[in-house]
């Protein structure tokens, strides 16, 4: 990954020249770190890939997408999920590290949800999988209580100015944004809660 | 403590940029740095306050010259630090030093029910919640030093109770190592006129979770 790539990701919105030798000392560091907890015993290599795998291929928003599916199709789940969310979402097998408590609010025509966590990162892990970069960078921490239509303009999506934004700043539970119905005339995207912010 | 990582309402970070087909690390480093700090959390035996606060408890210029990752970095050295598992001198020099301590060690059959229990926070408690939905609080002006997860821009605002999520451990407390101390959470409803002025979008209100002893009645 170049220097410019690691700026860009980081939302830190300007160019910094000496980026790539502080990859370098970060990428240096974290190694030698894995290396010096080997050592001394106290991470097992085999524990440490197996984290890692998790977050790769099973923990992930396809989860969240199987939860809102079955929802769609089956309205009594779908009164579960919002009345309770964290056991309706335990059913399908989804449950643990950042995920123990869940609320799901749904989108109307009047009222657009969005969810943020301005102090550090509160995410569904276990439902939305890691969060995106940009959902933890200070762009949209800063800007999302003060002013979301901006943050969906920067996502090239305006609401209708009578719509209505309920901004979700988590710290404590995880909030999940449910697509109310199925979208009609085929999916507009694999994952109907893949977005905190858009639709 | 009132650090950079308070960002809520703060100016001038520019646009929010997403990336396409985003992957779910960004180079091998980060990938490593996710593992190691979730499999040090079993020598550690800190909780997630304690993670946050070694996180955020940094000048404003590292905490925003620093990546994501890079601040977890930052809060595991600290967390090690601390509890003796790993100095700074050894980090830098990359050669163990002190000696290993007689800590458990998370083995890989462990691994999946250590993040399928996660580390649920709702407690029992005996006192009833002060607070019903529908009140009217206020946020209290405060500005404590340590770790706290009522942000600045909702100080001193009043706002309208909206939900009720039962007693949860008190992260104030439970960062500070001074024990769960579990109190009634609420979800808070602020305007957004209320929050800023004549410059908040009057159709857009901002909802926070709230322990118990960050509000005060307002009649």
């Amino acid at each position: 990954m170049s220097g410019h790539d690691h700026d860009h990701h980081d939302g830190h919105g300007h160019h910094h020249d000496h980026d790539h030798s502080e990859l370098s000392e970060t990428e240096l560091r974290v190694r030698a770190l894995e290396s010096i907890l080997v050592e001394k015993g106290y991470v097992d290599p085999a524990a440490l890939d197996e984290l890692i795998q998790t977050y790769e291929t099973k923990v992930g928003p396809r989860n969240g997408a199987r939860v809102i599916a079955k929802a769609w199709n089956d309205p009594a789940y779908y009164a579960r999920l919002l009345k309770d969310a964290t056991p309706a979402i335990a059913e399908l097998g989804y449950e643990g590290r950042q995920g123990e408590h869940i609320v799901a609010v749904v989108n109307t025509p009047d009222t657009h949800n969005m969810v943020v966590c301005t102090l550090c990162s509160c995410y569904p892990w276990s439902v939305l999988g890691l969060p995106p970069v940009w959902y933890k960078a200070a762009p949209y921490r800063s800007k999302a209580v003060r002013d979301p239509r901006g943050v969906l303009d920067d996502f090239g999506v305006a609401l209708p100015q009578q719509t209505k934004i309920k901004v979700w700043d988590s710290f404590a539970m995880s909030w999940c944004r449910c697509a109310p119905t199925a979208p009609r005339g085929g999916a507009r995207s694999n994952s109907p809660i893949s977005s905190p912010a858009t639709a | 403590m009132d650090g950079a990582h308070d960002m809520g309402g703060t100016q001038g970070f520019g646009k929010v940029e997403p990336e396409v087909n985003e992957p779910v690390f960004h180079g091998e480093w980060e990938r490593r740095m996710l593992g190691l700090t979730l499999a040090m959390a079993r020598p550690g035996q800190w909780n997630i306050d304690m993670s946050r606060y070694a996180r955020e408890n940094r000048s404003p210029r590292d905490y925003l010259n620093r990546s994501y990752y890079e601040v977890w970095l930052g809060g595991l050295e600290t967390l090690m630090h601390e509890r003796g598992l790993l100095s700074r001198e050894e980090l830098d020099g990359g050669k163990a030093l002190l000696p290993r301590k007689d800590v458990p060690v998370l083995k890989p059959e462990d691994v999946d029910a250590m993040l399928r229990r996660g580390g649920p926070t709702e407690r029992k408690i005996d006192v009833p919640a002060r607070f019903k939905v529908g009140d009217r609080v206020r946020a209290k002006v405060m500005a404590p030093t340590t770790h706290t997860r009522l942000p600045r821009y909702v100080r001193g605002h009043v706002g309208i109770v909206e939900l009720l999520h039962g007693a949860h451990v008190f992260p104030d407390s439970n960062a500070m190592g001074r024990g769960e101390a579990p109190q009634w959470l609420y979800t808070v409803r602020f305007d957004g006129r209320e929050l800023w002025g004549d410059d908040g979008d009057p159709d857009v209100t901002v909802s926070v979770d709230a322990w118990d002893s960050y509000l005060e009645p307002v009649s």
